[in-house]
């Protein structure tokens, strides 16, 4: 018997039984459908994490002070007072993987103009800091050197302080806007940059010369934290260590001491994040994968039963010269197109549902090919898996006890 | 007469059921020569049905031989015997056996389906031909459901004949049929039987047994007589002489 012939036997077979061939393909409907939404909800997730983390710069390096206890008293990371601007000039001096560093104090208050206030956050930073955490200005500009020497109390803002200090639309440059009573002039508009990945408005702050806000906002001399950043992706590692190795040396740390800091870089924070979504995608699709599971029992329960309803049948075409062999192909034929048309079928819902839920709820969904091809393997091999069992035990019926049978 | 079609020669079958072995054949000569149409009769039990599963092929003598059309079935292996059964021999059941929401020609094509040699255009020819022989021409995209018995059994008889078979083996063929559809099954097969097709016929009924040209009677695992149909009955006769019942659609 050839394989056109079998497969016309298998699909005459089918045909005789449309409605009980199609409940049987739902099962493997759902599960593949399943499957491939629930995966292009999971990478879906993870790609638009990994593209708004990239936007954030992926070789962004942030140093903060460790938690430390001097004289025996634990303190917080912010009320660590350890990180000084030394710091800030070592990196600069003897790290040639680091292209930018700033230094970082910040502070929150209530900003106002007119009528207007707004709770926020001020940045005191240096003028490198925007090209590390890629902010644009859309107009106006940085503030310079001299206005960091000269504790200057200028600033950028973000678009949300905008909105909220400037409701009328008039241009905020040259305006004076004040924090916590203290005046600044607002030099620069930063660029709209959105909600990053975990939700926070990267529009709502203030910028200004870290100078300014040591001396007169917080009153410290002390930084809270350095940004940095690599000359390239690559060299975050190197500059990594780099880094460490200048702020030991500024700190005074011996060798078998700990770091009384962390370095932490925006790529690890990518990686850290992608594997929490990896881990979702993986548990989705698991629990997807138990209704592909269960579709595939499905087939083999509904081959099964029809084998000993078809037992006459068998007979039958074991009588007029259907090989054991024959019948084995008949049968496995049957479960496999009955997964592989319920396969092809749950793609296609797997793809609309997907689409659907990027559309109606506006997750970020990605479809991906291989995911439709891994789909497609799987359920050809389910069909195979579940089906040969009822087709063995087709194949191996006595066909005089078959044509018997009652 | 013709050439010797089947010859059997102290066939034995046992059955071995837990530890008792049934003897189901205790030792069977008997040779069929081409063109003959002959009636295998005997009680239940007497073994007739294990002859016809051996002579078609579907199980092994355990002692003795068999040889159809030269070939020793003892021989044969699984593969070989579904051959066999394809090439030489055709089946027509009691029950007719046709596969249900399938249509008549699609049931005849049947055989053919598992002979690669055939292709699909000469498959449906040889199908309209042997449905054409059995007087079911205008019956061919019918669902069995929607065929009278009668009309069954030839659909079946057609699709005993789409391969050209040697022989035709037929186990109660007329055995859930009314007499008078019973008496046109029989004139079919006289009919074939008359343009040369071998055919067994199991039976229990003497009735349906004066059709055939010649009787072996089975008791007990043996053959007890084997004899020449005297008087044999011409079906078509005895049909016109039936009184007109309107049982036919």
């Amino acid at each position: 018997m050839n394989y056109i012939n079998a497969i016309r036997i298998a699909v005459n077979a089918l045909k005789r039984n449309k409605f009980r061939a199609f409940l049987t393909m739902l099962g493997i409907i759902i599960g593949i459908a399943s499957v491939i939404a629930m995966l292009a909800i999971g990478q879906g997730s993870k790609k638009s994490i990994q593209d708004e983390m990239s936007e954030m710069g992926t070789n962004m390096i942030f140093i903060m002070p460790g938690d430390g206890r001097p004289g025996g008293i634990r303190f917080s990371r912010s009320e660590m007072q350890s990180m000084k601007l030394e710091d800030v000039e070592a990196i600069r001096k003897s790290c040639d993987a680091v292209s930018a560093v700033s230094p970082v104090v910040n502070a929150s208050g209530q900003v106002v103009k007119g009528n207007n206030n707004w709770p926020t956050s001020v940045y005191g930073v240096n003028n490198e800091y925007l090209g590390i955490r890629k902010y644009k200005i859309a107009s106006g500009r940085n503030f310079s050197d001299r206005e960091i020497k000269t504790y200057a109390k200028v600033c950028l803002i973000g678009q949300t302080i905008i909105d909220n200090l400037f409701p009328d639309g008039e241009s905020p440059i040259g305006a004076v806007i004040r924090f916590d009573g203290i005046p600044f002039k607002v030099i620069g508009v930063l660029q709209e940059k959105g909600e990053n990945g975990m939700g926070q408005d990267q529009d709502d702050l203030m910028i200004a010369p870290y100078t300014a806000i040591q001396k007169r906002v917080l009153a410290i001399t002390h930084i809270q934290s350095i940004f940095a950043s690599a000359a390239s992706e690559e060299l975050n590692d190197k500059a990594i260590e780099q880094i460490s190795e200048a702020i030991r040396t500024t700190h005074k740390i011996r060798t078998e001491e700990e770091d009384d800091f962390s370095v932490r870089s925006q790529s690890e924070i990518v990686q850290t994040f992608s594997s929490i979504s990896d881990i979702m995608t993986v548990l989705l699709g698991a629990i997807a994968s138990i209704s592909l599971l269960v579709g595939g029992i499905g087939i083999m329960n509904i081959m099964y039963v029809s084998v000993t309803e078809r037992t006459r049948e068998i007979g039958l075409r074991l009588s007029v010269g259907g090989r054991e062999k024959d019948i084995l192909t008949q049968f496995l034929i049957e479960s496999v197109l009955l997964s592989v048309f319920g396969g092809l079928i749950g793609i296609v819902f797997g793809v609309l549902a997907s689409r659907g839920v990027g559309s109606l709820l506006g997750w970020p969904v990605a479809i991906s090919t291989t995911a439709i091809g891994l789909a497609f393997l799987v359920c050809s091999a389910i069909g195979i898996f579940f089906g040969w069992y009822p087709a063995r035990k087709a194949a191996g019926l006595n066909p005089i006890d078959a044509l018997r049978y009652e | 007469m013709g050439n010797t079609l089947i010859q059997v020669k102290g066939l034995k079958k046992d059955f071995h059921i837990g530890e008792i072995t049934v003897h189901a054949l205790r030792g069977i000569d008997l040779a069929i020569e081409e063109g003959e149409f002959i009636a295998i009769m005997g009680a239940s039990g007497s073994g007739k049905s294990t002859m016809l599963n051996i002579l078609g092929c579907l199980d092994k003598p355990s002692e003795g031989s068999y040889l159809l059309d030269g070939v020793n079935i003892g021989e044969q292996n699984k593969d070989e015997l579904a051959r066999l059964r394809n090439n030489k021999l055709g089946f027509v059941f009691q029950s007719y056996n046709l596969l249900p929401r399938t249509t008549a020609l699609e049931n005849v094509e049947l055989p053919l389906f598992y002979n690669p040699k055939v292709s699909t255009k000469e498959r449906r020819e040889r199908a309209r031909a042997a449905l054409d022989a059995v007087g079911l021409a205008d019956r061919m995209h019918h669902m069995p459901n929607q065929l009278s018995g009668g009309q069954q059994q030839r659909v079946a008889i057609a699709r005993s004949l789409v391969n050209d078979p040697r022989v035709i083996l037929a186990d109660e063929a007329t055995g859930n049929l009314d007499t008078r559809t019973s008496y046109e099954i029989m004139a079919l097969l006289q009919d074939l039987n008359d343009q040369g097709k071998t055919i067994i016929f199991v039976t229990h009924e003497a009735d349906i047994a004066r059709f055939m040209k010649r009787s072996v009677i089975f008791k007990d695992g043996h053959i007890i007589r084997k004899d020449a149909v005297k008087n044999r009955a011409n079906a078509l006769e005895l049909l016109e002489a039936l009184p007109v019942e309107n049982d036919e659609i």
